[in-house]
């Protein structure tokens, strides 16, 4: 039997591997790429939790995590496209229309 | 070290060796590739949880669906600069520091962890006698019917979102 700390580690581990990624990548869809990456990680945890409390709350959790990073990943995307066709560029640096 | 144990501790350590490649990979391409093989060790790390929907559904709409539309993406934008300019931000120090003190927080908060809520009536025996897309479909349609309206609402919207963002304005 793995315990269930071990899951919960992993998850942990590859979260902050996706946080390095959104934080220091300049490319702007390596940074959407980390998003999944953090999102899955914790999908991870939830269904690891799902068993081990043998609760289908964690399962149900993980079904809508999908359906919302779908939408999220759709419109971030195309947000994506539409800016490129105005200003080709996708490095987070270099977008700064705002001048924040 | 018990067989599971040894299968747990291959895909652990080839999912974290994956997750670095994904976000350290210049070409956007191979993230997503890579990316591609971190989700076949999901599904998998979830058929080895009694998830098999969730495997199957991680197979179809991540690897199937997602990263088709991040390649799609790839493709319509001009990526040759990509090559020769510098891949990390000026503040990418920074960035490792924080996700560091975050591993070490999350370990550290584990160890905190002593008591867990009651065992809940989904044991695998309950599953298996049911069969597993019967009790999730159960769990869904009853308990969670309302977030599942929701979410087919989220889902509309960004389908309209998408179409209003990407396509050309009428003059």
């Amino acid at each position: 039997m793995v315990p269930l700390s071990w899951y919960i580690v992993l998850s942990a581990v590859m979260f902050c591997i996706g946080v390095f990624g959104f934080l220091a990548r300049r490319n702007l869809l390596i940074i959407f790429i980390s998003i999944e990456l953090m999102l899955n990680s914790v999908n991870i945890s939830l269904v690891a939790f799902s068993h081990y409390l043998q609760s289908m709350t964690g399962q149900i959790l993980v079904f809508f995590v999908i359906a919302v990073a779908a939408a999220e990943a759709a419109i971030g995307l195309a947000i994506i496209i539409a800016y490129y066709k105005n200003n080709p560029t996708i490095k987070v640096d270099e977008i700064n229309l705002l001048k924040g | 070290m018990t067989l599971p144990q040894l299968f747990f501790t291959y895909f652990a350590i080839s999912m974290t060796i994956l997750s670095v490649l994904v976000v350290t990979r210049r070409n956007p391409v191979h993230s997503v590739l890579w990316m591609l093989v971190l989700f076949i060790h999901i599904a998998a790390l979830y058929l080895f949880l009694n998830a098999e929907f969730l495997a199957a559904v991680q197979i179809i709409v991540y690897a199937g669906a997602r990263l088709v539309l991040f390649v799609f993406v790839i493709m319509l934008l001009n990526l040759k600069k990509e090559k020769t300019e510098k891949k990390y931000q000026d503040q990418w120090p920074v960035g490792a520091g924080i996700s560091l003190l975050m591993i070490i927080f999350f370990v550290l908060i584990m160890g905190k962890i002593t008591e867990l809520p009651a065992l809940g009536k989904y044991s695998i025996e309950a599953i298996q006698s049911e069969g597993s897309l019967m009790t999730i479909g159960k769990v869904l349609y009853t308990e969670y019917i309302l977030p599942f309206e929701i979410a087919s609402v989220i889902l509309l919207v960004a389908i309209i979102g998408a179409v209003v963002l990407a396509k050309k304005r009428i003059e």
